[in-house]
C-alpha cells in the first residue's frame, strides 16, 4: 500500500514509465471492448441498407 | 453431445451463431471485471519489488499481453491446419478477423517491455532472443495482415495466411525458450506450471486476475469477430435476412 496519492503516483521515482504503461493499456482495451458492441450494430445497419436496396431492386422488376 | 457431432456442428457457422450468444456476453462481463479488478490491485494494492520497487508493477500489464500475443499466434497456426486439412469455414473467419487483435497484442507486449527495460536495464531495447524472436512474431502478424490484403481470392488469400500462420508457429518455442537458450537481461518466466511462481501471492495473485481476464477479452473478441463475419458471409441466407430484418437491439 501507498502512504499518500503523491506516492502512488510518484511510484518511488518510476511514476512515468508505470503511468506511460497504464495509460496506454488501459484506454486501449476499454476501446476494444467498447468496439465490440459497436462494431455488431453497424454491421446490422449495413445489411439491413443492402439488403433494402436488394428488395427494392426486386420489387422494380 | 457426443465429441463427433460437436466438431461436425463446428463446421456449421449458423449452428455456432446461435448458440454463441450468451458466451460472447459472459466473456465480455468476466473480461471487463477481472481486468478492472487486476489492474487496480496491480497498480495500487500489491507490494512494491524488492529490487525493482514500483516499475515492477509494469509486470501486470506486460506479462498478460505478452502471453495472449503468442496464444493467439498459436490459435491462428491452429485454424491454418483446421482451413487446410479440413475447410472448416470458421477456421478461415478466425485467420482473417483474429490478425488485428494480436497484432496490438503483440505491439503492447513489445512497448510495455521498453517502457520495463528503461528504468530496469538501463534501456528501451536490446537485440537479444526474447526481443527479437517476439519482434520477428510483430512481422508475421503484419505480413498475415498485408498478404489477405493482397491476394484478391478469399480462398486463395485464406490458404496462403494459412500456410505463413502455421510455419510461423515455429517462432513460439523460440520466443519461450529464448531466455533460458541465450544469455539475456530478460528475466526468466513469471509463472511456470511445474512450479510454485518465485513470488508471493500478493503479487502473483492480481497477475493471474489479468491473465484470466485478458483470456476472456480473446474469448470475447473471438466469438463477436466469428459472429459478425458469419453475418456478412451468409447475408444472402434466409435465416440471415430474418435476422437482420428484425429491429436493432
Amino acid at each position: 500500500m501507498f502512504d499518500s496519492f503523491q506516492a502512488f503516483l510518484d511510484m518511488g521515482g518510476h511514476g512515468l514509465y508505470v503511468w506511460l504503461v497504464y495509460g496506454s493499456a488501459v484506454p486501449l482495451l476499454v476501446l476494444n471492448l467498447m468496439k465490440l458492441r459497436r462494431a455488431r450494430r453497424q454491421l446490422l445497419r449495413e445489411l439491413k441498407a443492402t439488403q433494402a436496396v436488394l428488395d427494392d431492386a426486386t420489387h422494380a422488376t | 453431445m457426443r465429441l463427433k457431432e460437436f466438431w461436425h456442428r463446428l463446421g456449421s457457422p449458423r449452428w455456432f451463431y446461435q448458440m454463441s450468444g450468451p458466451w460472447q456476453l459472459g466473456f465480455t462481463v468476466a473480461a471487463g471485471v477481472l481486468l478492472l479488478v487486476g489492474i487496480i490491485w496491480g497498480v495500487a494494492f500489491a507490494p512494491p519489488d524488492y529490487q525493482q520497487g514500483n516499475s515492477f508493477r509494469i509486470m501486470y500489464v506486460h506479462v498478460p499481453t505478452a502471453i495472449l500475443a503468442q496464444s493467439v499466434y498459436m490459435v491462428l497456426g491452429a485454424a491454418g491446419v483446421l482451413l487446410l486439412v479440413w475447410r472448416m469455414k470458421l477456421a478461415d473467419m478466425v485467420l482473417q478477423t483474429m490478425v488485428p487483435f494480436g497484432l496490438a497484442m503483440t505491439a503492447l507486449a513489445l512497448f510495455t517491455g521498453a517502457v520495463w527495460g528503461r528504468p530496469t536495464w538501463g534501456t528501451w531495447w536490446v537485440f537479444d532472443g526474447r526481443t527479437t524472436s517476439t519482434l520477428v512474431m510483430l512481422f508475421l502478424y503484419f505480413g498475415l495482415y498485408a498478404l489477405r490484403q493482397a491476394i484478391p481470392r478469399p480462398e486463395a488469400a485464406g490458404r496462403a495466411c494459412a500456410l505463413l500462420a502455421i510455419v510461423g508457429t515455429i517462432n513460439i518455442p523460440i520466443i519461450k525458450y529464448s531466455v533460458e537458450w541465450w544469455t539475456t537481461l530478460h528475466q526468466g518466466a513469471t509463472f511456470k506450471l511445474t512450479e510454485a511462481p518465485a513470488m508471493p501471492i500478493e503479487m502473483w495473485a492480481p497477475l493471474l486476475v489479468n491473465v484470466i481476464g485478458i483470456y476472456c477479452l480473446f474469448g470475447a473478441n473471438l466469438i463477436a469477430n466469428l459472429r459478425n463475419e458469419i453475418l456478412r458471409r451468409e447475408q444472402a441466407t434466409k435465416w440471415v435476412r430474418e435476422l437482420v430484418a428484425r429491429p436493432l437491439t
